[in-house]
């Protein structure tokens, strides 16, 4: 059954057409839902598929790697399908009740669906190309969202945000360009099998260059992060939560995906950069978060600070170290988003983003503060939530490779996470309520709909603590052919299963 | 032991999960389950003594070498008896206490979960499993300091426990992986097993320095000790439970659990007793001259730990039969004491030493049992705490090489602590009778059973040490140094050495404590001096140290993300050409050799026509001219494409310019007066920017041109665009055959666009 590997594509696409000729918002909003779950089944069946079966390829429109455009699912793909799928349903379900603060429509559902679609396209394509494809049409239907209220602010970030990353495609597209004009292919499995037996490496780095910094813009890696401090707060919480499940995790996925095929054979000078890149990355991300009095602001640097994380695992370059970034990516996206969701809750209850504007949360809604300590805990690394596994694969791997400066880095960024998420928890839920800024009355209700998400994605990243070992067992897994290209190259270009 | 942790967690969950079972008694399910836990690990005793340890391994991530183990021998007894027998007097306390608070469902949980998790840490035997058990006690910590969390002190006190304590217990995660590499293992037996190899290595060091933050930190040593007087802030049975009898043992119960392994080097001996030593002398001296009655305690226990920390760092038998029964000691005094002084502040409403005064009369019972605990903390015979103070005697005499200096500052800060007892059992107590808002009482007699018991058991085991010492401690001790033989505890050890040094001590500790008492100007001067020494205050230097953290990231955030479109476009640029160029430079690129070939007339003519439009294009005031010069460019591009027979590019092209100069047209007229606002300077940076960016990209597109391709896949298309897929246009099948994908994927983008624009007017006009 290799056309499944179409799936993560076409139903999005299919959902779009759907929601494009759809007019009723309940029809949008419960098609969202149902849509998102039966993208989460596909892609659990696809994950089933491969780790029983092997990587599944599927040469689109029968020509043969490398003159057509293959889709390829190997373990990794399947790994970011499943969580990209978790995320999807999450937000889905936030959104019933949240996209409607924004004048309601159904149009919000088409755009969520071409986002999956470029989601998914970036998971499994394995062109080159076609990457920058998928990563379009992930920036168009991210520019709209992002501008989807019409507000000033929402424009301006928009702006910014895609002006920054327009630039990054194109650095893409000349990299791209470049690549294919001294090699004569796009498709990444030949490209990897080129390269592991010609001399290409000199001149090929410089381009490769352009493709890093590309990724580096998408994934917000410092010194590119610039549009996703500028944009993150401005849009209905829904999105953002969306975008910081899903956005700049793309870049990463791109990143560890490219380099692991394509650029490892001048592994020292690649290490070094991603290992430099990472270290900045985190600690300035987690610095800035530090001085920030504003929930999503505060979260925004986070997803900064942690994409650090991801690319330093990619840096250490050991099975293990891969396999951490996998970890971390996973309970990232999980946990940040539930941290955004429990921010449009708060804001939903207090009126307001500003730590100096609300309080009280404590003892008013328990259950709020259960949701956000989960996400929160995970995120600054306590055991046994997922985030302590991810941190702890990534030390471990750091130390025993001899990467002493990066854990080290890595510790003290956990600590920077721990001050700003303790500081969440003390402003908005400890201390009282100011009395200048008394919220809302009389208090909203909050009902299963705007709970469950959080709930959900929580409960997920505890169980991802509990039973880190499956996770871990898959994270590596995955990360062994990430290290080990052969059987992804043999299996696309002459169609073996290994 | 791990089914009597599930059932532990089990049982006490549901209570706390359907409150109806519990109801106003939910604090008895917990004290119950500890009482039973208690119970158990006494009975596993004589099984421990006979057969040394009980060792049970569940398999979690084998890959990463964490498994749940769970190893229960004299030492890991000792502790839980210990966690186990406080927490459930502590619950008991607890439950007439906190009464009258809300929140105190929460408040249980937490405080059933620390026990859960102190039992959990006290029972690992791998240290990944220690470490976190290890956290979750920090979180509870803060958790449960931060009870108060309407008061910005109590979350700021319990921020900062939480903030030292996870920094120590992130160094130590480190410290445990850099050494755990070395025996491939993180399990204990696994450690002690190749110890040599560990100890020779040449990560000893820095593995053991991380680990030893970590205890530190967690047994407020100094200089990370200030987190334990702030943490007073908590209620009363958090300050006994965690602050003085089981969380901040931990420190000393990881060194002990980890001497046979690392122990034994001088680095072990001197960094560890240094600390130990330094710590013993600032609780003891800062005890005095505290006020409030809680941070007296707070600063006594600063000195236990010390005292503690010291005796594990010595490593000797005699040291560390000393270090078990002064934990135990200290244990049983300090939980009582802590329990006594919040029911003196329920009491009375105060916790100024200054303002209270004649409880006895009063409180008589209380007075009683504050007294046992106040002997035993000075250590006075017949209480168990003389025992103990007479065994670290004895372990420093009989040390070979340092004892004389330890000897000294040991006798001195066990002066002190006679003082600091005696005084303030005499000042709450006896003293001069205050005037109290209501007159105290003991009503409430749970409040009084938890430390009467304490208190009863220090006496009874004092007057009768065998009954401790044949039993907890002689299965305790051989884990922790190996070969050792049973300690012999009695009260009368004849005359010799430590007998004058306890006479010597409690001569001057009276002498001492009658100056305080009835010299209060003295106190006065001390406190004044103290103040003057110590004008450090760790606890506000640290809060100080984290507002200017912040304050300096706020400003670098404003520099970094300054809202200035241009100048991120030009980081970005410039950053990539930087890296570019250095790759070139340093990556042993070979330069591009140049083979200028005129292929026809035709290509010259285009770029001699192009370049100048370039040029132009730049340096123009007019924008028209800047527009019309982009257009030529475009143009000769399209042009270019002609030339190479791709007549759809060309096309294309010529469609894309077109329609880009309308558009630039119609929106030129919108914009304001053309003007230079950029200075020179600027103009030079962006000149130089452009030219560093646009002269590597170019030297990449000539190593593109250079390159040797072996068989592009345009030869395939080319040859099978017809047979295959019927197509003579090449790039038409291309687009719609070969890589029809692509062209999917770009109708999505263009949908989305078209929506996108359809919504943002729509949104404008209101209607979608």
């Amino acid at each position: 059954m290799n056309t499944a590997a179409a799936l993560p594509i076409l139903i999005p696409l299919v959902l779009m057409i759907i929601m494009i000729i759809n007019r009723s918002d309940t029809l949008a909003r419960w098609t969202g839902v149902a849509g998102s779950l039966l993208l989460l089944a596909c892609s659990v069946y696809l994950f089933a598929t491969v780790r029983h079966s092997g990587i599944l390829t599927l040469q689109a429109g029968g020509w043969r790697a490398p003159f057509g455009i293959t889709l390829v699912i190997d373990l990794f793909s399947g790994l970011m399908l499943m969580a990209g799928s978790v995320i999807l349903v999450a937000v889905s379900v936030f959104s019933v009740r949240f996209i409607r603060e924004d004048c309601c429509n159904n149009r919000f559902y088409v755009f969520f669906f071409s986002l999956a679609m470029g989601l998914n396209g970036s998971f499994i394509t394995g062109d080159l190309f076609n990457l920058f494809v998928w990563f379009e049409v992930l920036l168009l239907s991210s520019f709209v969202l992002i501008t989807y209220g019409s507000t000033p602010q929402q424009l301006k970030g928009g702006v910014k945000y895609l002006a920054l990353n327009l630039l990054g495609s194109l650095f893409f597209l000349a990299g791209t360009g470049l690549f294919y004009g001294e090699t004569g292919t796009l498709n990444m499995a030949r490209l990897a099998e080129l390269l592991r037996e010609g001399e290409y490496s000199a001149s090929l780095n410089v381009s490769a260059i352009l493709i890093f910094v590309a990724f580096g813009i998408k994934g917000a890696v410092f010194p590119f992060h610039f549009w996703l401090p500028a944009s993150y707060h401005t849009p209905n919480i829904t999105i953002t939560s969306l975008f910081a499940g899903l956005l700049s995790k793309v870049g990463v996925y791109a990143m560890i995906r490219v380099f692991t095929l394509l650029f490892m054979h001048d592994q020292v000078f690649w290490q070094h950069l991603f290992l430099v890149v990472a270290g900045l990355t985190m600690v300035i991300g987690g610095m800035a978060a530090t001085a920030q009095y504003e929930t999503r602001r505060v979260l925004s640097y986070h997803i900064i600070s942690q994409i650090g994380y991801m690319v330093m695992g990619l840096g250490i370059y050991t099975p293990l170290g891969i396999a951490g970034a996998l970890f971390f990516m996973i309970h990232n996206m999980l946990a940040k988003t539930a941290a955004f969701m429990v921010a449009g809750l708060i804001r939903r209850v207090k009126g307001s983003y500003e730590l100096m504007e609300i309080g009280g949360l404590y003892r008013e809604r328990p259950l709020l503060a259960v949701l956000f300590i989960v996400p929160a805990f995970a995120l600054a690394g306590v055991p046994p939530l997922s985030g302590f596994f991810a941190k702890f694969i990534l030390i471990k791997a750091g130390l025993e490779d001899g990467h002493y400066w990066i854990t080290a880095m890595a510790v003290f960024t956990a600590m920077l996470t721990l001050f700003s998420m303790i500081k969440i928890w003390n402003e908005a839920f400890l201390k009282k309520t100011p009395g200048n800024h008394p919220g809302i009355n009389p208090p909203v209700r909050l009902n299963w709909i705007d709970l469950f998400p959080p709930a959900f994605l929580g409960s997920l990243s505890i169980l991802m603590g509990l039973f880190a070992g499956p996770v871990f067992r898959f994270a590596l897994e995955a990360a062994r052919v990430l290290t080990n290209v052969s059987p992804y190259i043999e299996s696309v270009i002459y169609g073996l299963s290994p | 032991m791990h089914q009597a942790l599930l059932i532990y967690l089990t049982v006490g969950g549901a209570a706390f999960l359907f409150p109806g079972v519990g109801g106003k008694r939910r604090a008895l399910v917990p004290a119950l389950l500890l009482a039973g836990f208690f119970l158990f690990f006494l009975f596993k005793l004589p099984f421990i003594a006979e057969t040394g340890a009980w060792h049970q391994v569940i398999l979690w991530i084998p890959e990463l070498g964490l498994n749940l183990e769970f190893l229960l021998d004299g030492l890991s007894l000792f502790m839980v008896i210990l966690v186990a027998g406080i927490g459930a007097l502590v619950f008991l306390y607890s439950r007439v206490y906190m009464k009258e608070y809300q929140e105190t469902g929460r408040f249980y949980l937490y405080l059933f979960l620390f026990a859960g998790s102190m039992t959990g840490l006290v029972l690992s035997a791998n240290l990944i499993q220690l470490f976190i058990f290890w956290e979750l006690t920090s979180v509870l910590s803060f958790l449960l300091i931060g009870f108060f969390h309407e008061k910005a002190e109590a979350r700021r006190a319990a921020f900062q426990s939480l903030y030292i304590t996870g920094f120590g217990g992130l160094c130590m995660l480190a410290g445990i992986i850099l050494l755990g590499s070395i025996p491939g293992s993180y399990s204990l037996p696994a450690w002690l097993a190749s110890s040599a190899a560990i100890r020779a290595s040449s990560f000893y060091v820095p593995g053991l320095l991380l680990i030893l933050v970590g205890a530190f930190t967690k047994s407020a040593q100094f200089p990370f000790h200030f987190w334990l007087p702030t943490a007073m802030k908590a209620p009363a049975p958090v300050s006994a439970y965690l602050h003085s009898a089981t969380m901040v043992k931990a420190g000393f119960f990881l060194l002990a659990r980890l001497a046979p392994v690392l122990g034994g080097t001088p680095e072990w001996k001197y960094i560890i007793s240094s600390v130990g030593v330094l710590t013993m002398l600032v609780g003891s001296y800062l005890a005095i001259s505290q006020k409030d009655i809680k941070s007296i305690l707070a600063y006594t226990t600063i000195n236990g730990l010390g005292i503690l920390v010291l005796l594990i760092g010595i490593n000797t038998e005699q040291s560390a039969s000393a270090a078990l029964i002064f934990l135990f000691v200290h244990a049983m005094y300090k939980a009582t004491l802590f329990m006594m002084a919040g029911m003196i502040e329920k009491k009375t409403g105060t916790r100024d030493i200054d303002r209270l005064g004649g409880l006895a009369r009063h409180m008589p019972v209380s007075f009683i049992i504050a007294l046992l605990a106040a002997l035993s903390m000075a250590g006075l015979p017949p209480m168990l705490g003389f025992l103990g103070k007479e065994l670290i005697y004895e372990a420093k005499v009989e040390l070979p090489g340092i004892n004389f200096p330890l000897l000294v500052l040991g006798v001195l800060s066990n002066i002190l602590m006679v003082a600091v007892s005696l005084a303030f059992l005499y000042k709450i107590f006896l003293g001069p009778p205050r005037r109290y808002a209501v007159a105290p009482d003991e009503k409430g007699w749970l409040l009084l059973a938890g430390p009467a018991v304490l208190a009863l058991f220090s006496l009874v085991l004092g007057l009768f040490p065998d009954l401790i010492g044949n039993t907890l401690i002689n299965t305790a001790l051989p884990v922790m140094h190996a070969g050792a033989g049973e300690v012999d505890l009695k009260i009368w050890h004849g005359v010799n050495t430590v007998f004058f040094l306890s006479l010597l001590t409690v001569f001057f500790g009276l002498l001492l404590s009658w100056l305080i008492i009835r010299k209060t100007t003295l106190l006065e001067a001390w406190r004044r001096m103290n103040n003057a020494i110590f004008y450090i205050r760790f606890s506000e230097l640290f809060s100080a140290a984290i507002d200017r953290f912040i304050a300096f990231s706020g400003r670098k955030e404003k520099v970094m993300q300054h809202g200035y479109h241009r100048y991120y476009i030009l980081t970005i640029v410039s950053f990539t050409a930087l890296l570019m160029w250095g790759k070139v430079i340093l990556g042993g690129v070979e330069w591009p050799e140049m083979h200028v070939r005129v292929e026809s007339f035709f290509i010259p003519v285009l770029v001699g026509v192009m370049v100048p439009a370039v040029l132009y294009s730049t340096l123009t005031r007019s924008r028209m001219a800047a527009i019309i010069d982009m257009g030529v460019v475009g143009y000769g591009i399209s042009l270019i494409y002609m030339y190479f027979s791709a007549v759809d590019l060309a096309i294309m092209q010529i469609l894309v310019e077109t329609l880009t100069v309308v558009i630039f047209v119609l929106v030129l007229q919108r914009l304001p007066r053309f003007a230079i606002l950029s200075t020179r300077r600027t103009r030079i940076r962006d000149l130089t920017v452009a030219l560093v960016f646009g002269s590597v990209m170019t030297m990449v597109a000539l190593f593109a041109v250079q390159a040797n391709v072996p068989k592009p896949v345009s030869e395939y298309f080319q040859d099978r665009s017809l047979t295959d897929a019927f197509g003579r246009n090449v790039v038409n099948v291309i687009l719609v055959d070969f890589r029809a994908f692509d062209t999917l994927g770009e109708t999505v983008v263009l949908i989305t666009a078209a929506l996108g624009i359809l919504v943002l007017i729509g949104k404008k006009t209101g209607k979608i």
